[in-house]
């Protein structure tokens, strides 16, 4: 609330030169047509909405983006327009035109004038329309792509003008490009017509192919075959360059499905590659973790919500802490008494599993919890023809640095030395003065402490629930057996893998028999190679 | 000290003896005879209690309140609370627990169809009753089932036609979980959106399994098949878990409700319950029920649900609604049939109608469904949805599709003299297709 309130201060300020005058002789004329917003029905609004964008008055700027934030209301008792922004149990009330305060009101006298999608395509067309003047180049970029997507013949003689005066180069382009969006669909000459196309071509996006496709098909608005030529040879180049932009595409979606896959598995190369436990409990030490991201979050909701993105990072220890010794205690109590018996291992981590669930679900109910992306984890950016999101992106990253820090912990310090000693001959390690009980148990902690680094990594893209690590346990042991049990490597390149593979079929076969088709690979891979892609070889594997 | 041990021990006895007949002599009036056993079918563990929890509770609030306004027949109503932990096969035992053990005079429960399928048979052999709440494929009708959810024809097709008329949509992407009810509702919507002069090629039918969490190509697919010129919207039958991280990464490619509305069908208020819905405001919801609905049941509800759960917090949504309307009809028809045999109820329950909250009265109709109206809402910044289009009148439920070819001939009518559930009306017979 607080920040749209600024943001709306500053689009005022931003429209203050112009707007000043306009406010003084304008607000009079305005002010009928504010009032007409609040008249009843979607239509209405809509109807008052276009008469108001219709008289092309800056003025109307601030209200029409009052509207879109949901702040305007009707004040009940004389039917008047008011923007309302919550104080306290009420409302405070200033004049949607002047600004000019208007005392507060009960939250029961005033109703919020509600929009529906319809109005929310107007709102935005008409906020393109109005604002591409404004002496900010960012918002006058955005106006010119709200104009590009409404296409909206009305905004010609402003996108002209704003053209010609237009010097930034970046808004420049996106003005060319929306004006050429707005004579295509409209009934221009076809001279501008193939001119635009061209253009578009140029641009070569999603939304473009999109325009060119209709100019291409187009039977209603009567275009002329030469200028549905240039469109369908515009169509095939742009569909050309997508084509490979996808490949691309399917590339770096392999790429991040590749990385949780990594994040899920890696936990458990440790337990189940190096130790050789099999823990289906592993799961449930992801769905820890990423209940305490959530408690992390709540705690900062609670006392420091100005923090809230770094959150996460805080979350990282504390989901590292939390799974770990809960992977301890699981451990000491029960894993350490089953050493060489694998049925019974499986047959207890599994119980476990179940049990843990179930103790997750009655503390903090059945339900999802909702984790928040802290802003710099949300949203997208465009790479040429990719879009890559952020969160993905991170994921990536960390997904790697995880690998990094865990080997660099195997080669280099002490305790991976004798977690090393203790895997390759245990009694030796004994006779060498390492206490393998302590050891077993810490290695169990680290490899269930990284499986809670993975619950952070997922609490960002899937479900906070009880049954979160259900849906990673079968996927971790399908790329630890893959890429070599006993080889961290192995689990890297496995992970890469299977998850290019998943990609690249799932636009074929779909996902469900994409799926089923990866499965069948892993079936007849592990018959041809049993130890995986990377198998160890000496003493341990005969062990 | 012999002495008064042995003294102590024949005091005890004596106690207990007491303690025995005492026991039995309060434990007389509580008997099952003066209770109405109702059974409650829902899962309380495993992957569907995240759905089902909600339900249970909300049925021992009505309980609870029907007791307080005096019971049923002048005898309270007792809960018997089992829970088949999403365990289809462990739904048929438990019904049949609830059933021959427990003798309960009517079972409220199960969410999924598979579930719904795996008691089905129990129910018909030991003649009992079991009122299903949720929306379903239809392509079904049991004389010993009440379905008080949506059949297709009154969420996905209202939905469509919504989507048709009112946003100019030319180009669907039928996009669901790999499952019964999301393939019978597709098909039905293939073949309705084919009827109304939808070319094959404007439709794009996805599939995903339970559980989906990577949707980064499938909605870049989506992005892709929306460019093709022509207005794209996505109805979605995708369950459950997989609706969030495909809402995020909607979000995250910045597919906003203006440019390609999503509508669900499994969505709901509690879903969202879970999701930041800030990237999602517009787009949309097909249900008979949605929490902001105003009107004074629903405030009341409202108000008894927050009480109950003692968390003014909780959000409503519609299979609880679903369970509210069949309760009722439930009391109206022991009432009026004056006892709670299977088969005086059963028949006395075709034709009852009772308030829903959304401002009417839905009935019991003669094929097991009921009449409702069909809402369609957007998402609001509060997870919340907001009423956009309403149907006029109230939708009959229509158990057999009339968009499938094996189902189009067949009707349901379990009243006296026809009293079947697939009659065919080219044959003239009972018993065209299925149960």
């Amino acid at each position: 609330m607080h920040r749209a309130l600024c943001w709306l201060l500053a689009a005022f300020l931003a429209l203050a030169a112009p707007a000043a005058f306009a406010a003084d002789q304008g607000a009079a004329d305005l002010a009928p047509l504010v009032r007409g917003l609040g008249a009843g029905s979607y239509a209405d609004t809509e109807k008052a909405l276009s008469a108001l964008a219709g008289t092309g008055d800056p003025a109307a700027v601030p209200v029409i983006e009052a509207l879109q934030a949901g702040d305007l209301h009707v004040r009940k008792a004389d039917g008047a327009v008011v923007v309302a922004k919550r104080a306290g149990s009420g409302f405070a009330l200033t004049d949607p035109l002047t600004g000019a305060a208007l005392g507060e009101a009960d939250r029961n006298a005033v109703e919020k004038i509600r929009i529906n999608n319809a109005l929310r395509r107007t709102i935005s067309a008409t906020l393109g329309a109005l604002t591409l003047m404004s002496p900010d180049a960012n918002t006058r970029r955005q106006a010119a792509e709200a104009v590009f997507k409404s296409r909206d013949a009305n905004a010609l003689d402003a996108l002209n003008t704003a053209l010609a005066k237009e010097t930034d180069e970046r808004v420049r382009r996106a003005m060319t490009q929306a004006r050429a969006a707005v004579l295509l669909a409209g009934d221009a000459a076809d001279a501008d017509k193939v001119a635009a196309v061209a253009v578009l071509q140029e641009r070569g996006d999603q939304d473009a192919l999109a325009l060119l496709n209709g100019a291409a098909n187009s039977v209603s608005n009567g275009g002329s075959d030469a200028v549905k030529d240039a469109a369908k040879k515009a169509v095939a180049s742009v569909e050309q360059r997508l084509a490979l932009w996808g490949a691309a595409q399917n590339l770096w979606y392999g790429l991040s499905l590749g990385s949780v896959l990594l994040l899920a598995a890696i936990g458990l190369a440790v337990t189940f590659g190096v130790m050789g436990v099999i823990n289906m409990a592993h799961g449930e030490m992801v769905m820890i973790g990423a209940y305490a991201t959530f408690l992390v979050q709540e705690a900062f909701r609670q006392w420091a919500p100005g923090l809230f993105d770094f959150s996460i990072l805080v979350a990282l220890p504390v989901a590292f802490l939390v799974s770990g010794a809960v992977g301890v205690a699981i451990e000491r109590s029960v894993i350490r008494w089953l050493y060489g018996r694998p049925l019974e291992t499986l047959l207890a981590t599994w119980g476990l599993s179940l049990a843990l669930q179930q103790a997750v679900r009655s503390i903090f109910g059945p339900t999802n919890r909702e984790v928040g992306a802290p802003s710099w984890m949300s949203g997208a950016f465009e790479l040429g023809g990719l879009t890559i999101t952020y969160g993905r992106l991170w994921i990536v990253v960390f997904a790697f640095l995880v690998f990094g820090a865990l080997l660099v912990a195997l080669r280099k310090t002490w305790f991976g030395l004798s977690i090393r000693a203790v895997t390759q001959n245990r009694s030796m390690a004994n006779a060498m003065g390492i206490r393998t009980a302590r050891v077993d148990a810490l290695t169990f902690g680290l490899g269930s402490g990284i499986a809670g680094l993975a619950g952070v990594a997922l609490s960002q893209i899937d479900n906070v629930s009880p049954n979160l690590g259900q849906g990673y346990i079968i996927d971790s042991f399908m790329v630890v057996v893959f890429g070599g049990v006993g080889n961290l490597w192995g689990t890297l390149v496995g992970a890469l893998a299977l998850g290019g593979v998943n990609k690249f079929l799932e636009p074929y076969a779909g996902a469900v028999l994409g799926k089923i088709l990866v499965l069948i690979f892993i079936i007849l891979f592990i018959q041809r190679r049993p130890r995986g892609l990377f198998a160890l070889k000496g003493r341990a594997v005969e062990a | 000290m012999f002495k008064s041990g042995f003294k102590t021990g024949r005091t005890l006895a004596a106690a207990a003896g007491l303690a025995v007949t005492f026991a039995a002599g309060f434990a007389a009036p509580a008997s099952a005879q003066d209770t109405i056993k109702v059974g409650i079918l829902h899962s309380l563990s495993g992957t569907m209690a995240i759905s089902e929890t909600t339900l249970k509770d909300v049925m021992l609030m009505l309980i609870e309140e029907q007791n307080k306004k005096g019971g049923v027949l002048g005898r309270k109503l007792e809960p018997v609370v089992v829970d088949p932990a999403s365990n289809w096969p462990l739904f048929a035992e438990k019904a049949r627990e609830l059933v021959t053990k427990d003798k309960v005079a009517a079972v409220f429960g199960c969410w999924t169809s598979v579930s719904r399928k795996s008691v089905l048979p129990v129910f018909e052999e030991l003649n009992s009753i079991l009122f299903y709440p949720v929306q379903y494929e239809g392509e079904e009708s049991s004389r010993n089932v009440f379905y008080t959810g949506a059949a297709p024809n009154q969420q996905a097709i209202p939905a469509v036609d919504y989507l048709a008329e009112k946003e100019g949509v030319k180009r669907w992407v039928l996009a669901g979980t790999d499952y019964v009810y999301p393939r019978t509702t597709n098909k039905i919507l293939e073949t309705y959106l084919k009827s109304k002069g939808v070319k094959a090629e404007d439709i794009l039918i996805n599939y995903t399994p339970f559980g989906h969490s990577d949707w980064q190509n499938i909605v870049a697919d989506i992005k892709k098949f929306g460019s093709a010129g022509k207005k794209t919207a996505v109805v979605s039958t995708i369950n459950g878990d997989a609706n969030v991280p495909f809402y995020k990464e909607l979000g995250n490619q910045g597919i906003k409700a203006q440019d390609i509305p999503v509508v669900a069908f499994s969505v709901g208020e509690e879903e969202l319950a879970g999701i930041d819905t800030k990237p999602l405001v517009g787009h949309l919801a097909a249900w008979n029920y949605f929490m902001s609905v105003n009107t004074p049941e629903n405030a009341d509800f409202i108000k008894k649900w927050q009480t109950f759960t003692k968390n003014d917090k909780r959000v409503t949504n519609d299979p609880m609604e679903a369970h509210y309307i069949g309760f009722n009809m439930w009391v109206k028809a022991v009432e009026k049939a004056g006892t709670t045999d299977s088969n005086a109820v059963i028949d006395s329950l075709v034709g009852v109608s009772v308030p829903n909250l959304t401002g009417g009265y839905s009935a019991m109709l003669p094929n097991h469904h009921i009449t409702k109206p069909v809402l369609i809402g957007e998402v609001q910044e509060n997870g919340q949805f907001e009423t956009v289009s309403k149907t006029p009148g109230l939708v009959v439920g229509d158990e057999w599709s009339d968009f499938l070819p094996d189902s189009k001939d067949l009707i349901s009518d379990w009243r006296a003299p026809m009293s079947c559930g697939n009659f065919n009306v080219k044959t003239g017979k009972c018993g065209g297709k299925g149960s």
